[in-house]
């Protein structure tokens, strides 16, 4: 089918023409509409999962942030958090420009603010129902990732190379933690950490969720890997460049992108788990998905819908990043955008 | 090119280079070694660096994903608990004749069995363990638990009324140790009376003399598996405590079978005692050991609790994978489980069916929407994939609370369809905790996953092939049903197979929307994991279900190939 109609067409045909068009807007609308709609839930002044008739009429009194305020709650001290990282940011700026010169300010000061503020805010917890499995989420997927980044990428780079014994079975290998399905990675790392003793720590928790990341990282890299251009280190090391220069100066500029969403993917891979750390975690490493699950399965509270609008517009974040990161890339490589 | 012809190339090639060579001479690189070798030389550092590379990631992955999955295929055959808590009996059973109750003998050695399990508290959990092939077991193996220390007390008086120092723990450990483990222990409590806990550390475990382990194998055993287990559980010293009633019962079968010779001419410490023992012991009022364990529980003198220890004493059982399918092992062989037991079979088929329905209607949805983002202009398709990304990234909780707070009895949909006049108040929607929200939830999770791989695949077929049919007479449907369509089918496979993979190993949808009836086979193993605790059937299911799906991504590989794995 075309994507116009043509001036010459019958009535069956543009029934049919327009009909598809409905058809496939129901299914965009049963895609994105389930997650969309949690988004007005979440402002509900009752306790309700539904939409109260205060709600329908888009009466102010029917809307509240209270879901939001249990979710935050009122530990932790953000403003002080965000003053001191706005403060470090600007100190950080200042050096810059004493040494290098460069007249960067709003840009360190901002994430050092953001940066303090979420620190702040996460800083001496006790036992808070939902910033205590963040702070474990943030905690957790940031090493993982670290993890699986710095082996992946090197890994990936070994495998782009033209002469490489057992290829396939290594592949297969480092896929593996993709095909298993989790239920069974995490039955089986339940039972062996528990034998090593790795069981319900952080350590267990961050190697299991470096696996499961460890295909993503090696499939977007060595997807970037394809499209590198050999002669440009070849290049570099007959202008003397030895191979570490070359790596970090010709290479991983080229394949930043690939690896950053690699990185990125290992993030959500572990930011979104649930499975694997309900078996290998213990209480003491609970993250944001499992409280989300435990609310689910017991007694479920608004306070999740507040979680999953956050949750959600993190990935919208995180969309834009990865698809920016994609077109960038593709320019680079000298491929059409697209 | 089948085998045979590659070998008759290789070979003429072969054949090739070797006239080759005698006519010019092998080939020289710049430092005159010849150049095979320099090639191969250069080609082997290249090889090493790129797998020194690797190793780092190669050797994570094997150790914290691969090992334990190996793991877990070993646990879902391992059977080692019978064997280790009891091994005598196990070694008795060995010449049983599984018709009648086993021998004297048998029910001595599972006295000193029972005996050390029960002191070292493991005897409750090889209940469990044999519970889940025979029921009533574990708490049969409780309240034996309880009263197993009484065993072998009649000798026990019997042996002290004839000489005090029987009661003696001293007496014993010397007439039991050897001297060199004697000398190590009087040192061990010096230091510790001396220097406190730190500075002694652990007690030096308790080792047999020779003599008396030729002499009175039985009671040396015996003896043995009460020292080590009160150095071992409690901290004590052997010296201090009397022997369990059950070493007096091995010391009373010994002396009966030894001959009188071989006991007046035992020449270690505390020979007379022996001897004067052995002359008495034949006096001894005897007790039935069998109705002693049948005092205990009844279960102990009938043939169900035997035939399962003796079907169960393996290191390793197929017990796990037969329960995993709804078999089970029995004396006879093989046979099915009672009838309300089967329940693996039907959830696998339960797992399979559902998720047959979730991949045909995500086809359903998928292929008009993949369709549609093939043949948009490129700026509209990218827009619109966007809507189809979103989802793919939201986190996979929000996804499933969405549903599960959309398809309540008093949910939005629910509420909407009351609105509009469909359902009547009272005869709501039973949408959740079945199978329909399970399918309804799944389908919408895991959509993205068939449209991608439809949309890279429609992507690549040439719109002038459907304007050919066309421009050759044939309709708008014949046009896409003859034409178009084959073309998409690799698409279709690719995306069925991994929805397919996807959803038969979900866990946390099903458990959350499924209720009782829309659980998959993930749901049981997780219960198997962390309520029932049985871990090895819980191995097993795994191991099947990770057997089906290493099957159909062989099969997803050899269609689609790993590298085309798009990411978004």
């Amino acid at each position: 089918m075309d994507h116009k109609l043509p001036p010459y067409a019958s009535t069956g045909h543009k029934i049919w023409f327009y009909g598809f068009r409905v058809i496939c807007g129901l299914i965009f609308f049963f895609l994105i509409a389930p997650i969309l709609i949690i988004i007005p839930l979440s402002f509900n002044a009752q306790d309700f999962f539904t939409f109260t008739p205060e709600m329908l009429r888009l009466d102010p009194e029917g809307y509240s942030l209270k879901h939001y305020r249990d979710f935050f709650g009122d530990d932790g001290y953000p403003w002080r958090g965000l003053l001191i990282g706005a403060v470090l940011g600007a100190g950080f700026a200042g050096a810059m420009w004493a040494w290098k010169g460069e007249r960067y300010i709003v840009l360190p000061v901002l994430v050092g603010a953001l940066f303090g503020l979420i620190v702040g805010k996460l800083w001496g917890l006790d036992g808070a129902e939902w910033m205590t499995p963040l702070r474990n989420s943030l905690v957790i997927a940031p090493m993982a990732t670290l993890l699986s980044v710095s082996l992946g990428t090197l890994a990936a780079i070994g495998l782009s190379q033209t002469h490489v014994p057992f290829k396939g079975a290594i592949m297969a290998i480092l896929i593996s933690p993709m095909i298993v399905p989790l239920i069974i990675s995490a039955a089986g790392m339940y039972f062996f950490y528990s034998r090593v003793g790795l069981q319900g720590t952080y350590w267990g928790v961050v190697l299991a969720h470096a696996a499961l990341g460890i295909p993503f990282v090696i499939i977007t890299v060595t997807a970037t890997l394809v499209g590198f251009d050999r002669s440009l280190t070849r290049a570099a090391a007959s202008l003397g460049a030895n191979p570490v220069t070359t790596f970090f100066k010709i290479q991983m500029p080229l394949i930043l992108p690939g690896v950053i969403s690699g990185g990125l993917f290992a993030f959500i891979t572990s930011f979104d788990e649930v499975v694997v750390v309900l078996f290998v975690g213990s209480a003491g490493q609970q993250t944001l998905p499992w409280q989300m699950f435990t609310g689910l399965r017991e007694q479920i509270s608004p306070t999740i819908l507040a979680a999953a609008t956050i949750l959600v517009s993190i990935s919208i974040l995180l969309l834009t990043t990865v698809e920016i990161l994609r077109r960038r890339s593709e320019r680079l490589r000298g491929m059409s955008p697209g | 090119m089948s085998a045979t012809d590659a070998g008759d190339m290789s070979r003429a090639a072969a054949d090739a280079r070797r006239a080759d060579a005698e006519s010019t001479g092998p080939v020289l690189a710049a430092d005159g070694s010849p150049l095979k070798v320099s090639l191969n030389r250069a080609l082997r550092a290249q090889k090493l660096r790129a797998l020194m590379l690797i190793a780092p990631l190669l050797l994570f992955v094997l150790v914290t994903f691969v090992a334990p999955i190996i793991d877990m295929l070993f646990r879902s055959v391992e059977n080692q608990i019978v064997s280790e808590t009891l091994p005598r009996t196990v070694v008795a059973l060995d010449d049983w004749d599984a018709e009648t109750l086993p021998d004297e003998a048998t029910y001595a050695a599972l006295t000193y069995d029972f005996i050390e399990a029960a002191e070292r508290r493991i005897h409750t959990r090889l209940g469990s363990r044999l519970n889940y092939e025979t029921t009533g077991l574990s708490s049969m193996f409780r309240r034996s638990g309880r009263g197993v220390d009484d065993v072998g007390e009649e000798y026990a008086d019997q042996f002290i009324d004839l000489d005090e120092a029987w009661e003696d723990p001293v007496a014993w450990a010397e007439m039991m140790a050897s001297s060199d483990w004697l000398a190590a222990q009087s040192e061990w409590a010096a230091t510790l009376e001396a220097e406190g806990e730190d500075a002694a550390g652990p007690e030096p475990l308790f080792q047999l003399s020779d003599g008396i382990r030729t002499l009175l194998p039985e009671t040396a055993d015996a003896y043995r598996s009460f020292a080590r287990t009160v150095q071992q559980e409690d901290q004590d010293s052997p010296l201090e405590e009397e022997p369990w009633n059950s070493v007096y019962l091995a010391l009373y079968r010994d002396l009966v079978t030894v001959p009188a010779a071989s006991v007046v001419e035992y020449d270690g410490v505390g020979a007379e005692m022996l001897v004067a023992a052995d002359t008495a012991v034949d006096g001894f009022e005897t007790v039935d050991l069998r109705a002693v364990w049948e005092d205990m529980d009844d279960g102990w003198v009938e043939m169900p609790i035997w035939e399962t220890i003796e079907a169960f004493s393996d290191p390793y059982t197929a017990g796990y994978f037969l329960a995993a399918v709804d078999l089970q092992l029995t004396p006879d062989g093989i046979e099915q489980q009672p009838d309300e037991q089967r329940i693996y079979l039907l959830l696998f088929q339960r797992t399979i069916f559902m998720s047959l329905v979730i991949t045909i209607s995500c086809i359903l949805l998928g292929y008009p929407i993949a369709y549609l983002l093939s043949n948009l202009p490129l700026r509209t398709s990218n827009l619109l994939l966007i809507l189809v990304l979103l989802p793919f990234w939201t986190s996979l909780l929000v996804r499933t609370s969405a549903w599960k707070v959309l398809l309540q009895n008093q949910g939005v949909i629910n509420d909407t369809l009351v609105w509009l006049g469909f359902v009547a108040d009272d005869a709501r929607l039973a949408l959740i905790n079945n199978q329909t929200g399970t399918i309804i939830a799944m389908t919408h999770i895991l959509l993205p996953f068939m449209i991608l791989p439809l949309y890279s695949v429609m992507k690549t077929i040439p719109p002038s092939y459907v304007r050919a049919a066309k421009s050759l007479g044939a309709t708008q449907w014949t046009a896409f049903w003859r034409v178009y369509f084959p073309q998409s089918v690799p698409g279709i496979g690719a995306g069925s197979i991994l929805v397919f993979i996807l959803s038969i190993g979900y866990y946390i949808t099903p458990e959350l929307v499924g209720g009782r009836t829309g659980t998959f086979i993930s749901n049981r193993i997780a219960f198997h994991i962390s309520e029932s605790l049985n871990w090895g059937l819980a191995a097993a299911l795994g191991s099947i279900l990770l057997a089906l799906v290493l099957a159909l991504y062989w099969l997803y590989d050899r269609m689609v190939g790993i590298d085309n794995v798009k990411l978004g």
